[in-house]
């Protein structure tokens, strides 16, 4: 009778809860493909492009063939030759950097280059058309004849972890933790309430603590697959690189998401209604989203902003995980940012044990 | 083994004790009066039907007794023990508590469901003996979203016997379902009955409550109008027997109410319903009334008094939209 032992309880309540969310499709979608296609959409959008040529377009003149050609002395500039309206469309959409044009009222048939007026127009707020122009007059005067001062060695180098890319996919998984943490657990108890099935569990002798202890637990062997997905697939696809300890990581990743499973229970502590939750998830999650660093740094925030932006908990684990990640920190220098999730779950777990409602 | 040896020894212990007592109990929500002083004695062994209408109070005295709500005034003693006098949780390891409409966890099977609920308790069935009590052998492995009705309401039978309690509690645990799926719940609520345990039930439906329960109360605004056995509270009617009718054409309410043996005349457009000592009296009265009267008799049906009677006697209503 070896196959109907009765097991502990906590046992149980973790291994039904596991089994809940694997036979969900749509849950498995939402923590597991979801991120990828969304790693991946980013990642292309966002992807250094191999040193992006300038766009430099001439305008149709006596002298545009030249000019073309001592553009193209430079390997990062890339010459079109365009009449006036097609070059000017082109600037306004971002297509070319620069238009060079000769002014012709000035000396309308200079015989050399040297002795004609040109024009560089451009928009000085593109970062790319003030590249454009400094390139573009290299290119010309040093064709022209013009002799370098000093000598310079280029000496390139490329910072690991220092892609977008890199910078992306922590905050995803950051995001991911908190996603599948909050809602998982707090749909999960919200809808048992509206079944009363939460009321039919209080009427046995089921330790209320087991039931909230096993959200806990099975997030923390979903998490593992969760966090595993994201770092594999950003390694072999973009080549996103763990440079700390890997230990760490799942460290961060267990504390973090512990967290985010307090959050979940604390919205539902007591909320009746799916609608009521959904409410309140948003509220929390949605300024999360944006402050905390996800896609692009929050140090763009103003500066009387950020120590509260640091306080959110995403923002912690989003730092945790990209100075794991990206900086091979260890976790002694993450304290801070272990200490704030800390406080969170803590607060969160206990306020949610006192006001859980069971019926 | 260990396990049977346990609960007989708990049983005999229980025996003297009954198995519910209320005393005085209320519990008012805002100015709803829904439990209004109830007084109520089950003994072990014993199948009791809390009777009456959606709203008369059934589910909130139930809660009251399986310690999920708090009563106002009163007190309230289950196998002897009072709610929060002692350790709550290790006492609801001796009772079992089937709610109204509770849904299982859709996405676990049968077996699953079962599995998880009997670890909560500290004695009981194993889930193989359980899974048999409650029939359903054959839907095991069956996801609990796809089960009917009345196997859903088999399987949240069988998981409050999971612990093999002293004391059952039922709230309306065949509403909904057909005849052939109720009988099968009663089945199984029969078979434990046979084992020596007790019942609280509530039920708007009659029948049920005729056929599972030693004795009944019937309850409407919070109190009880009556409590006894269904055979008393059939006899307690003035006119046990129940002649109902259709008239086409006149006869006079009076001519009626003067007929032989007629306790009580209840009149619903061409509809009658007359409550009688006898049958035999009346009815060979009735037609020849209705003869002198020209008037024609149709749809007659002649039957015993049931439950539903009593009730209606006592409230003015019905038991159940359903009939």
């Amino acid at each position: 009778m070896m196959k109907d032992k009765i097991r502990n309880p906590l046992y149980e309540l973790t291994v039904a809860r596991i089994k809940e969310s694997v036979r969900e499709p749509e849950m498995l979608f939402w923590v597991f493909v979801f991120p990828i296609l969304l790693a991946v959409a980013l990642g292309i959008a966002f992807r250094e492009k191999p040193t992006d040529r300038l766009r430099i377009a001439i305008e149709e003149s006596a002298g545009a063939e030249q000019i073309s050609k001592l553009l193209s002395i430079r390997e990062d500039i890339q010459p079109i030759v365009l009449d006036t309206g097609e070059a000017n469309e082109q600037l306004r959409k971002g297509k070319v950097d620069l238009i060079i044009s000769i002014d012709q009222s000035i000396n309308p048939q200079p015989e050399s280059l040297v002795l004609a007026n040109l024009v560089f127009t451009y928009d000085e707020t593109r970062s790319n058309s003030k590249i454009a122009r400094m390139a573009s007059q290299d290119a010309i005067e040093r064709g022209l004849g013009r002799k370098d001062m000093i000598f310079i060695r280029d000496n390139k180098v490329e910072t690991p972890g220092s892609r977008y890319i890199d910078f992306l996919i922590p905050g995803l998984i950051g995001m991911n933790l908190m996603g599948s943490g909050m809602w998982g657990v707090g749909f999960a108890v919200v809808y048992a309430r509206t079944r009363k099935l939460l009321k039919r569990l209080a009427a046995t002798p089921m330790r209320r603590s087991h039931y909230l202890f096993a959200f806990m637990l099975s997030r923390m062997i979903f998490l593992i697959p969760e966090v595993a997905m994201l770092v594999v697939l950003g390694w072999i696809i973009f080549n996103v690189r763990v440079f700390g300890s890997v230990l760490d990581l799942v460290i961060v990743s267990i504390l973090g998401s512990l967290t985010f499973a307090g959050l979940g229970l604390l919205v539902a502590a007591r909320s009746r209604t799916i609608e009521g939750a959904s409410g309140w998830m948003n509220f929390i999650i949605m300024p999360m989203y944006i402050l905390s660093g996800s896609f692009f740094s929050y140090e763009r925030f103003p500066e009387f902003a950020i120590p509260f932006i640091r306080a959110l908990p995403l923002t912690a684990l989003n730092d945790a995980l990209r100075a794991v990640m990206n900086d091979g920190r260890p976790l002694y220098s993450i304290r801070l940012e272990l200490a704030v999730l800390s406080v969170w779950l803590i607060l969160t777990f206990v306020v949610s044990l006192k006001i859980f409602k069971w019926q | 083994m260990e396990i049977s040896k346990e609960e007989i020894s708990g049983r005999t212990i229980s025996l003297a004790i009954p198995a519910v007592r209320c005393n005085g109990v209320k519990k008012y929500f805002q100015t709803v009066h829904a439990v209004d002083g109830i007084d109520l004695e089950v003994r072990t062994g014993e199948c009791f039907g809390l009777l009456g209408p959606n709203g008369a109070g059934k589910t909130t005295l139930v809660e009251v007794m399986e310690g999920l709500t708090r009563a106002d005034e009163g007190i309230v003693e289950i196998l002897g023990y009072c709610w929060g006098s002692g350790d709550d949780r290790a006492f609801r390891d001796r009772i079992a508590v089937q709610l109204q409409e509770t849904q299982l966890a859709d996405k676990l099977t049968v077996e699953e469901t079962l599995r998880l609920f009997r670890s909560f308790f500290s004695r009981g069935h194993t889930v193989d003996e359980v899974i048999r009590l409650g029939e359903l052998e054959e839907k095991r492995k069956e996801r609990v979203h796809k089960l009917s009705g009345g196997t859903k309401q088999r399987l949240a039978l069988a998981c409050a016997l999971v612990s093999n309690p002293e004391l059952l509690f039922m709230d309306e645990p065949t509403t909904g379902l057909d005849p052939q799926a109720r009988a099968r719940v009663w089945g199984v609520v029969e078979e434990f009955k046979l084992r020596g345990g007790t019942v609280m039930l509530t039920t708007h439906y009659m029948e049920e409550a005729a056929r599972l329960c030693n004795r009944v109360a019937i309850m409407d605004h919070g109190r009880f109008l009556a409590i006894g056995t269904p055979a008393e509270l059939i006899a307690s009617l003035d006119g046990r027997e129940i002649i109902e009718f259709r008239v086409l054409g006149e006869l006079e309410q009076d001519l009626l109410t003067g007929l032989p043996g007629v306790k009580a005349v209840d009149r619903k457009n061409e509809s009658y319903v007359l409550k009688v000592l006898s049958i035999d009296v009346t009815l060979p009265a009735l037609l020849n009334a209705a003869e002198r009267s020209r008037a024609r008799i149709d749809h007659l049906l002649t039957r015993q008094a049931t439950l539903e009677d009593v009730f209606m006697s006592m409230t003015g209503g019905r038991l159940n939209d359903e009939g």
